[in-house]
């Protein structure tokens, strides 16, 4: 690669080159990703909000590092954060009108360690309202546009932060996965997306959604670069209270792990009834390069996967309910015209702030929780999942990791879905169950079907995000669907 | 299983969310859907499972009780819809 005009054809790993090399500075790349974002996100609206002004300010600090010596393999690259991360100075909407005019006191953990490595936030991407979504069609800005087909969705919640860096606006953008937030707009933008174990990246200043299944994690074009920005971001933080103290290995570095004799399960459920023929078959030409590297197959059974789509609809909507309960209209956010009373105040600030998936959730939330129901409901689903989670804890006994289609289809049209809620919360059924167990799960570009990209799903033990790495890396070097790029973007 | 619209209501209510009137038989279609989603639970044998509350089944690290932070009340109050003197103003509460 070479000069201004291609920079956005490379990945962190070139342009960390680059930048060390001089071909350009930060502050140019910088400007080309602004220039870029000005003319192409037009048509897919996956940020709400640019930060112009700062980026370049921190992009002419990051070339002053580099001057000075103290340049990392992030100083001076750009990226997007998912508009759930608070940051200091620069409105974090979550996607809803209740946070259209919110600028949050501090930066959340995330923005902060990744700013620390140097890299350059250049705007907050769209997301589906509160992350509750699989379309990015809940957000308040309006839906996100698929880069490979801009009458269909990009997945969700992390919509805005895919489709970004699935168009080579970014090359790196954070999200956030609860139900497979991460890893569904992977799979439907083609690229690359990992969520760590619960607990491994902090949730600190991440706007809470379901405090027990929320994990923040990254998108990047390879695995390669996933390893760099995770290993930036995660760590113990000890302003959550949820944070795991246990070291952060050096994914970067072991990254060069063959694939010989590693034990790879395919779990049977996710390749029964309702997974598309041309998912299936670029999902078995993917499990083959694994097998063609020396990987051992061996089909396992996870009996009680389907329980996890009704067992996640309660404890999701249950603590999303008790979350979103902050909401107020006293201390921040949207507060209604002329109240009449306290609880006019808060009826009509949550009614005309909250969209309606949102407002569905606390609903459902609230009376599953409520008295006489919680039993039936919440403390049932505990059981369920404490089930779910088992199943794994049992399948990591006799394999290394799990293996199977992130999503059963492609990108669905916008608008197809929108009126009906339980088929979208359908379309989460082979990510969900990672969030209930705790697990660490990934998406990697894996061809194409009809047109549209198809995403293979990594499913590791706790704290194997090293192992999901490399084998992403391994695969990744022995095929090119990473680096396919949607055309006519220019 | 299935929320007729005076019980979306009255959750509603617990919530404390105005909905739109117009719209609350679509709600209550749609919860209704949702519960009943969520209803195959109830076919699936559960007793003498321990729930699980905790992905990794740790219990939360406690600090001691002592001060931490400083005091950050204007930074705090200044995205407040309304303050006046250090408070939050609400409607009247009391007569």
């Amino acid at each position: 690669m070479s000069g201004a005009d291609s920079m956005h054809e490379s990945g962190i790993s070139d342009l960390s080159r680059g930048l060390a090399q001089g071909e350009y500075s930060s502050e140019e790349l910088t400007r080309a990703v602004l220039e870029r974002i000005a003319r192409l996100d037009k048509n897919l609206n996956s940020f709400i909000t640019l930060d112009t002004e700062r980026a370049l300010a921190a992009a002419r600090l990051a070339d002053k590092r580099r001057g000075d010596g103290e340049a990392g393999p992030l100083t001076g690259i750009p990226l997007a954060h998912k508009d759930i991360f608070c940051t200091e100075g620069l409105r974090t909407s979550c996607g809803s009108r209740m946070l259209d005019n919110f600028t949050a006191p501090y930066d959340a953990t995330v923005v902060e360690r990744l700013a620390d490595a140097g890299m350059v936030t250049v705007g907050k991407t769209n997301m589906d309202e509160f992350a509750m979504g699989s379309s990015n069609e809940t957000s308040y800005y309006g839906p996100v546009k698929n880069p490979w087909d801009t009458s269909r969705v990009p997945g969700g919640s992390s919509g805005g932060s895919a489709a970004a860096v699935a168009a080579r606006l970014v090359p790196a953008a954070t999200g956030t996965d609860t139900g497979g937030s991460i890893r569904q707009p992977a799979a439907l933008c083609g690229i690359t997306g990992i969520k760590p174990t619960y607990g491994r990246v902090s949730r600190w200043g991440m706007i809470a959604f379901a405090s027990s299944l929320d994990q923040g994690g990254v998108f990047a074009r390879s695995a390669e670069d996933a390893a760099l920005v995770l290993g930036a971001m995660a760590g113990f933080d000890e302003r959550d209270s949820t944070s795991v103290e246990q070291a952060v290995p050096d994914y970067a570095a072991g990254l060069e792990q063959p694939l010989k004799g590693l034990k790879v399960g395919l779990p049977k459920e996710f390749f029964g009834e309702g997974l598309d023929d041309g998912v299936r078959a670029a999902v078995d030409a993917a499990i083959a390069v694994l097998k063609d590297q020396g990987a051992e197959l061996r089909e396992v059974s996870l009996p009680n996967l389907g329980l996890s789509v009704p067992t996640y609809y309660v404890i999701a909507p249950a603590e999303c309910s008790s979350n979103l309960s902050r909401y107020d209209g006293v201390r921040f956010g949207y507060r209604c015209d002329n109240p009449r009373d306290l609880e006019d105040m808060y009826k009509r600030s949550r009614g005309e702030g909250f969209g309606v998936e949102v407002q569905r959730r606390i609903l459902v939330g609230t009376y599953a929780l409520s008295a006489g129901y919680y039993d039936a409901y919440y403390l049932k689903a505990q059981q369920c999942r404490r089930l779910i989670s088992e199943d794994f804890r049992k399948v990591f006994e006799d394999v290394d990791i799990l293996v199977g289609p992130t999503s059963p289809e492609t990108a669905f049209g916008l608008g197809e879905r929108a009126d009906d809620p339980v088929k979208m919360y359908l379309s989460d059924i082979n990510t969900l169950a990672v969030n209930l167990a705790g697990l660490p799960g990934m998406s990697i570009p894996a061809g194409f079907a009809a047109g549209l990209p198809v995403g293979l799903q990594l499913i590791g033990n706790y704290f194997d995000e090293g192992r999901l790495l490399s084998v992403a890396h391994q695969y990744q070097q022995h095929t090119d669907w990473h680096r396919r790029a949607p055309e006519g973007l220019a | 299983m299935s929320l007729t619209p005076e019980e979306v209501k009255a959750v509603a209510h617990l919530a404390r969310l105005a909905l739109d009137a117009q719209r609350i038989p679509e709600y209550s279609r749609d919860l209704s859907r949702i519960l009943d989603l969520v209803e195959q639970m109830q076919a699936v044998d559960t007793d003498g499972i321990e729930p699980m509350a905790h992905p990794l089944d740790m219990a939360q690290r406690l600090r001691p009780d002592e001060v931490s932070e400083g005091d950050q009340r204007e930074c705090f109050q200044a995205i407040a819809p309304a303050v006046e003197d250090g408070v939050y103003l609400v409607p009247r509460v009391i007569e």
